[in-house]
């Protein structure tokens, strides 16, 4: 009497009904990848280094207001490089009080100290530059997720990958170029001032103050169609910047029909210094600037003390509701290029999915016809043992959370050609021990036991390979990985313990059992 | 009871000469190839844009192609793709310009809509591959493969306490990838991320063979039948005892890849092309590489100690 019999059979049991369970209903728990459902898939780069030097330009800012402060008078306080800040003292007799300013800036050191000259640099220390790095990719990932949450797009993947750059996968999208643009935006608004000293001749001329730039404004002539590039000089210092927002939403234009604009709200910071922005320029122009493009520039008739304001521009209502999601989820720190870029059509993706499970159920029929007529009885233990492999495999991926993609799909149907491996070693060893004139019961006891360190080592190996890919595969090589990797774990347990067990229950018990079909 | 073999007795090892010498031909056909013809990389590792489109009708490949030159794409590498409605428009990355995708697929679907001879078209996939993604998916091609060879190396070794067995299961294995990689070059296949995937699965497979063999030779060992006989024998019986389970099992999986190549779709033909060529040479390299290998290495390091036996003696 084979021992544990009932136990065994309770394992079994077990296993199936966790599986059912997981799987059942497959069509919503197994995942399809892009490939198959269509989507988008892409890999952008940060620019994170633009964050370190915006940061470091901020720092200057901050020091040179602070040297200020104190009485401190310079030549100049100017970014150098990535991160250094360079300090140019007006009068070198300042120097301890300049020195005391700067110790404040915890995360830079001092260095190359010019004391007779007055002259100083500051250099961001090696880990806060590394934290900023860090930061600007973090953030990216945030900003980007709220993105595509608002844009609503159901089951997103969007990770951080390697040191910089950031993996976006999205299911079912239609519009690519949309979804695209609203993604890779870096959403940067600023207010500023134009600089009303500087016509824009002088500037084009070269007379551009060191504290201005110019900047355009792209109109598009309804009739025509033709784009316009209207020049203006802004001053470069930012007065508020749309960090300090709280809600951004599509209205109709009063003034122009079928053109929509974006209405925003500040935060309480906001708002103070907004209404001190507008009371201390009333009569001059605001600029609100958009990623380097400046959309329009009223001019201030009085103190705005409501915190609120309008972002006009000639939208159409799709532009101004992806503007508003991007303003409402805010700026990313540092820009971002796109470096890798897969979409695939609804359509594709349905025919690769027919195609793959032509391929599945070809190959699994042909493997099953195949040993039902080589081992008879015992191929279709080793059948059951199949089916048993399939569904133990499609409930692990439903469990994990796995994707299935074009290639997973031939990696099942591979591993269906190496899961009867096992049972073909497993039979071929029991026919041996027959041919020596062992009994059936203890040939099938020799068989298994001879044959499983064999199984054993190759399943080890494959998984080994199976693992690597893993680790160096992306996306759809990843899936092929992950279900060779989870189908041959169920291998040792369907094509081992399962038959096993299935053929004990089949030579149980009778006396003396006289032959085997096998 | 249907056998294939029944107790073969087959003289593998024998004819090891012969089969080092076809083993070399194929080698070399596969190298030469390779150097003179080249792999086709993918925009996986190259870098590029492909765009799939479907047309209502089937225009031709000149056609097609005036349209795209109007957008300045003229020199694309247009193919058919499995339909003959179908079709695969391929851009190096010196094409588009600065190098990323921003509206290429909107750009094409309005030049092919601007003919009107071309009839409807549908744009069904646009993939791009920027130059620095795809240099890095080389080098982590090249390590795949060579920490897939290193890692059986070290298992068989720890596994089988043989670093010999280890090192010719391993040079089985690379004889099997070269094969495979000449195949893809002689018959113009892409080598794509899908198709590392098949060479590395090949890999797994090859030596999964080589160890059922091995495996055999160990537990052999000190067994009465094995008295007496030279080592070349032992590895000849075990490739015998082990052969109807490596005939069926070939013959299952190759069944599968068979029906992946041949049902399987375009996009997975390349893939399954690989993996049915690997089915083949991972069987043969099994009988005649692997255990070839091991055997001529045996002997000659047992002819060395037994010289230097001779030597001592003699002194």
């Amino acid at each position: 009497m084979p021992r544990n019999l009932g136990l065994r059979i309770g394992v079994v049991a077990v296993v199936l009904a966790i599986s059912l369970w997981y799987l059942y209903p497959p069509k919503q728990r197994i995942n399809l990848g892009l490939d198959l459902q269509g989507g988008i898939h892409l890999v952008l780069g940060v620019e994170a280094d633009k964050h370190v030097s915006a940061q470091t330009e901020r720092a200057a800012e901050d020091l040179k207001n602070g040297l200020e402060r104190k009485g401190v008078g310079v030549k100049r306080v100017a970014r150098d490089g990535l991160s250094s800040i360079v300090v140019d003292l007006a009068n070198p007799s300042n120097w301890n009080d300049a020195l005391t300013v700067a110790a404040e800036f915890s995360s830079f050191d001092v260095r190359d100290r010019d004391e007779k000259a007055g002259r100083f640099t500051l250099a961001m220390r090696d880990r806060a530059v590394a934290q900023l790095r860090d930061d600007a990719v973090r953030q990216g990932v945030e900003t980007i997720r709220n993105r595509v949450d608002q844009f609503g797009v159901s089951e997103p993947t969007i990770t951080r990958q390697g040191t910089d750059r950031i993996l976006i996968q999205l299911p079912g999208v239609q519009d690519p170029e949309r979804a695209k643009a609203l993604i890779g935006k870096t959403a940067l608004l600023e207010f500023r001032l134009l600089d009303e000293q500087t016509s824009v001749e002088q500037a084009q001329a070269g007379r551009l103050p060191e504290g201005s730039e110019i900047l355009y404004q792209r109109r598009i002539d309804k009739e025509t169609k033709a784009e316009r590039k209207i020049p203006y000089v802004v001053q470069k210092r930012t007065l508020l910047t749309g960090s300090e927002l709280t809600r951004a939403e599509v209205q109709a234009d009063p003034n122009s029909p079928c053109n929509w604009q974006v209405a925003i709200e500040f935060t309480a910071t906001g708002t103070r210094i907004f209404g001190e922005v507008t009371e201390q320029n009333t009569g001059k122009h605001l600029a609100i600037i958009l990623d380097g493009t400046l959309y329009s520039a009223p001019r201030i008739n009085e103190r705005i003390p409501g915190g609120r304001a309008v972002i006009t521009g000639q939208f159409a209502v799709e532009e101004a509701r992806d503007l508003a999601i991007v303003l409402r989820a805010g700026a990313l720190p540092a820009p971002v290029t796109i470096l890798e870029e897969r979409t695939v059509g609804p359509s594709l993706g349905a025919d690769s999915i027919r195609q793959g499970m032509i391929a599945i159920v070809g190959s699994a029929a042909a493997v099953f016809v195949f040993m039902l007529i080589y081992y008879r009885l015992s191929g279709l233990i080793a059948d059951v043992a199949l089916v048993l492999n399939l569904v133990i495999l499609l409930a692990c991926m439903a469990a994990f959370g796995a994707t299935l993609t074009l290639p997973g799909i031939a990696g099942i149907a591979l591993t269906i050609g190496m899961a009867v491996d096992t049972n073909v070693l497993i039979f071929e060893r029991i026919r041996e021990e027959r041919r020596l004139g062992k009994s059936v019961r203890s040939a099938i006891e020799a068989g298994f036991a001879r044959a499983l360190r064999t199984i054993i080592d190759t399943h080890l190996t494959v998984m080994v390979t199976a693992g690597i890919l893993y680790n160096f595969g992306t996306g759809p090589v990843k899936g092929f990985a992950v279900s060779l990797f989870v189908g041959l774990a169920a291998s040792l347990f369907t094509a081992y313990f399962f038959t096993r067990l299935l053929f004990d229950l089949v030579y149980r018990g009778r006396r003396k059992v006289e032959a085997i079909s096998i | 009871m249907i056998e294939i073999f029944r107790s073969p007795s087959y003289n593998f090892i024998g004819q090891r000469r012969w089969a080092y010498l076809f083993s070399l031909v194929t080698m070399v056909i596969g190298l030469v190839s390779l150097g003179v013809y080249g792999l086709k990389y993918d925009i996986d590792f190259t870098g590029g844009s492909i765009v799939q489109v479907r047309f209502e009708r089937t225009p031709s490949i000149a056609e097609v192609r005036k349209a795209l030159s109007k957008i300045g794409l003229g020199d694309a590498i247009i193919q058919e793709f499995g339909h003959s409605r179908e079709y695969i428009i391929r851009l190096s990355l010196g094409m588009t310009g600065s190098g990323s995708s921003e509206e290429l697929g909107p750009k094409i679907d309005k030049a092919l809509a601007a003919e009107p001879s071309l009839g409807k078209a549908e744009i069904r996939r646009v993939e791009f591959v920027g130059p620095q993604v795809g240099r890095d998916l080389q080098w982590q091609a090249v390590q795949a493969v060579l920490y897939g060879l290193v890692g059986i190396l070290i298992y068989i070794a720890w596994s089988f306490k043989s670093v010999r067995g280890g090192v010719a299961a391993v040079v089985a294995v690379f004889h099997d990838v070269i094969v495979c990689l000449g195949a893809l070059s002689l018959t113009g296949r892409e080598f794509s991320l899908p198709v590392l995937a098949a060479l590395l699965t090949i890999i797994g497979y090859s030596v999964n063979d080589t160890i059922v063999a091995y495996d055999r030779l160990r537990e052999n060992r000190g067994k009465v039948g094995t008295r007496g006989k030279t080592f070349a024998q032992q590895m000849n019986d075990a490739v015998n005892q082990t052969l109807s389970r490596t005939i069926l099992t070939s013959l299952t999986t190759f069944l599968s890849t068979a029906i992946l190549l041949f049902l399987g779709g375009k996009t997975l033909e390349d893939f399954a092309f690989v993996l049915f060529i690997g089915v083949i040479t991972g069987t043969y390299s099994t009988i005649y590489v692997a255990g070839a290998i091991v055997v001529d290495w045996t002997s000659y390091v047992e002819g060395r100690v037994r010289r230097g036996k001779k030597a001592v003696a003699k002194a």
